[in-house]
């Protein structure tokens, strides 16, 4: 029961971890709730699905398809943290006036929904598809299931409780640093979830790994740990990163970076302009 | 002078690739690695080919040698690893980590 209990919730809590946060940052968007629900059950929907073709999966690609798929998703959810937080650096601060002002419904249909729908989606049928495969393991091993199985339902509860209270305290931050924070969290989720698909990448042998090891901190947090993998999920944090995942990780946080400053440099400039 | 170059260039590509890469063999049966204990080359990359003769899913999984790798039932799976220092690296099957534990000893 106790292993079951771990492995969800482990799984469950990195999922929680990034809607925890994904939730904090669109905070006010009309219709909001029905986007995330709706990205959770999407997610499931594919979770199983994957769950189902895994070998079919894994047979792609010289049987490197995992590594890639692993990889293409997490890319994917890079890019649209990316746009998200570039997209925010302009717009974030009226709504930070707005929001205060006309109530919370301005940020009404400024943003595509969708959007959310596929974060939330993807980081679900993610880690979900583990979830799934290993209770197909404990279905099928059938003697013990009952303790399993009550184990792998606690394991999801205090996963999700971990998520809420994240966004709990995150929509506790002052309107006037919220946006500054959330986003340099975003900005640092994203670059974690660049450097963990470049080790798939790595172990799929499709990028060199220019060097294992780059440092070694696993004396202070191993990667194992739980501290380590809240860490891995939230920052990218990585006690024996590979020096491409170093790579992966600085490049997306300079992109992300300079997408920002090039987007309010430009909305400056109309403002000079216009006004 | 270039196409030169570019067949030569083509000849030390595919000499790398088809330089064998050694493999290792393992089986995950009633939920635990034989053999628990795999001695591979330090300084080099090498193929672990892991068959899954149980019907249960199993995650590959090591935080030393950074892979993590779901083998379905029944299946087999290949994961490139190293080149590695000398040393032992511990890995573990995820989905039954009391009974699925190895180690790969670099030398």
């Amino acid at each position: 029961m106790l292993s079951s209990l771990i492995i969800v919730f482990r799984e469950v809590l990195e999922a929680a971890l990034v809607i925890g946060i994904v939730c904090a940052v669109t905070r006010g968007v009309n219709r909001r709730g029905l986007a995330v629900w709706l990205g959770i059950g999407l997610g499931i929907a594919g979770a199983a699905a994957v769950a189902v073709f895994a070998d079919v999966v894994a047979e792609m690609a010289e049987g490197m398809g995992q590594e890639l798929f692993n990889a293409s998703i997490l890319l994917t959810v890079v890019l649209m943290l990316a746009w998200h937080n570039i997209w925010m650096s302009v717009h974030g601060s009226e709504l930070a006036g707005e929001a205060a002002k006309a109530g919370q419904s301005v940020r009404e249909g400024i943003e595509p929904i969708t959007v959310l729908v596929v974060l939330v989606g993807l980081a679900v049928l993610r880690e979900g598809a583990e979830v799934v495969l290993f209770l197909y393991g404990i279905a099928a091993s059938g003697s013990t299931a009952g303790g399993m199985a009550l184990g792998s339902g606690i394991g999801l509860v205090i996963g999700t409780l971990v998520g809420f209270a994240l966004y709990g305290g995150l929509i506790r931050i002052p309107m006037r640093y919220f946006f500054s924070v959330t986003a340099i969290m975003l900005m640092l989720l994203a670059a974690g979830m660049a450097s963990q698909a470049a080790k798939y990448l790595i172990q799929g042998d499709f990028i060199p790994a220019w060097g294992y090891g780059l440092w070694d901190s696993s004396g202070l947090i191993e990667n194992g740990s739980l501290l380590g993998q809240v860490l891995g999920t939230l920052i990218g944090y990585d006690a024996q990163p590979a020096g491409m995942q170093l790579v992966f990780y600085v490049v997306t946080l300079a992109v992300i970076l300079s997408g920002m400053k090039l987007v309010s440099l430009r909305k400056e400039k109309k403002q000079l302009l216009t006004g | 002078m270039w196409i030169r170059v570019g067949t030569l260039l083509l000849a030390l590509v595919a000499g790398g690739a088809m330089a064998e890469t050694q493999e290792f063999k393992l089986v995950i049966k009633d939920h635990r690695f034989h053999p628990a204990e795999v001695v591979v080359p330090a300084g080099k990359k090498v193929l672990l080919v892991v068959e899954n003769q149980d019907s249960t899913p199993e995650e590959f999984e090591s935080h030393d040698l950074h892979r993590e790798k779901i083998i379905a039932g029944n299946k087999t799976a290949k994961i490139f690893i190293g080149p590695l220092k000398p040393g032992r690296y511990s890995f573990f099957g995820e989905f039954n980590e009391d009974t699925a534990q190895g180690v790969v000893i670099a030398e």
